[in-house]
């Protein structure tokens, strides 16, 4: 082990995994600017907590052990609606579904002879923007580096739920409705640069924009609870996407190691 | 109506499941074309289903969401990144909201 920090990682090579203050502190830097946007949008997302009647405590829980901004969204306006447990399963597992794709490229990224561990940890925080940063780092993933963005990321989302939940009741009312945006603004900043590269993800998104809408007012789908119909609209959106303009396969790249 | 600790169980159990399966069971990439479409588009639709209409039903009057809502995909079009294009919503609502 003593010899391989001169010659490039190989297989079984500890360095590419081991703790290094650098790389963890390269972390913590690149984590800060997520952990300010985090802190603001789940102040917006406690507004939302609080009318499904959580406590503080029971924000700063759900949004600790869940890290998932419209996971949550949409799990709270069911609660909030007196949804059943399994209805919440659904709506969390929709509403996360992409985060599964996001673990399967990190899966592949890891050194090999990485403790098992290290894939339990990492799985605690897969966001948009952790998965991000730590899938754009060159080479195989240091778990020290994403440890290092969580832990600042991971307190923000959870202190900023429980203090929305606590401020929206102090806050006037003017505010409250323009924190209430922060959320939704965040959603548009996910789905909207993608949506300029590929034409078929704009079409999509404007057509969920015109079908959500229409069955906001249509009579009979009008009935069916928000949380329901995101559900359908998702799966049946998606799926027809998903056959008229399926993706290029990706390149086999499993066999090369 | 179940506890809200239980809520949170089972939002965490299922949020926790969809994150690590891959990482540990699934190693290998998914290679069903459908699913792998499927899983590509879900995002974008969940999230503009869940933007449009609500981000007009959020704010105390519609035109300072539908502003919000216009200025927010202005923003992302030109490269604005997550904590911009939040604040830009939210002021603008404010701002509208001084006047309205």
């Amino acid at each position: 082990m003593k010899n391989s920090q001169h010659r490039t990682p190989l297989r079984g090579d500890a360095s590419a995994w081991a703790f290094s203050r650098r790389v963890f502190t390269e972390g913590m830097r690149d984590g800060v600017p997520i952990a300010l946007g985090y802190f603001a949008v789940s102040f917006s997302l406690g507004i939302a907590a609080r009318h499904a009647g959580f406590t503080p405590l029971q924000g700063f829980l759900a949004s600790l052990f869940n890290n998932a901004s419209a996971g949550e969204y949409a799990a709270f306006s069911l609660i909030a609606s007196g949804a059943t447990l399994a209805e919440v399963a659904i709506i969390t597992l929709i509403a996360n579904a992409r985060y599964l794709l996001m673990s399967c490229a990190l899966a592949q990224r890891f050194a090999p002879g990485t403790p098992f561990f290290h894939r339990l940890l990492i799985g605690y925080d897969v966001t948009d923007e952790l998965f991000g940063i730590t899938i754009s780092r060159p080479g195989a993933l240091n778990p020290y580096y994403t440890y290092g963005a969580i832990l600042l990321a991971a307190p923000a989302w959870a202190m900023g739920t429980a203090l929305g939940i606590m401020a929206g009741n102090l806050l006037p009312l003017r505010v409250v409705s323009a924190l209430s945006v922060a959320l939704y603004g965040m959603f548009l900043a996910i789905i909207i640069p993608p949506a300029r590269q590929n034409r078929v993800v704009a079409v999509l998104v404007l057509l969920s924009f015109a079908v959500s809408y229409a069955c906001g007012v249509l009579p009979g789908i009008r009935a069916l609870s928000e949380g329901t119909r995101t559900i359908l609209l998702t799966v049946l959106l998606s799926a027809g996407a998903a056959v008229l303009f399926p993706i290029p396969v990706e390149e086999e790249e499993a066999h090369a190691q | 109506m179940p506890s809200n600790y239980l809520y949170i169980a089972v939002m965490a159990l299922v949020s926790y499941t969809i994150r690590i399966l891959p990482l540990t069971l699934i190693r290998k990439p998914i290679r069903n074309r459908f699913i792998q479409s499927f899983l590509y588009y879900v995002p974008y639709a969940t999230l503009a289903v869940m933007t449009f209409p609500a981000i007009i039903h959020a704010t105390q009057t519609p035109i300072s969401g539908a502003a919000a809502l216009a200025a927010g995909i202005a923003a992302a079009w030109m490269g604005a990144g997550l904590f911009p294009v939040s604040v830009i919503c939210c002021a603008l609502v404010f701002l509208i909201e001084l006047f309205v």
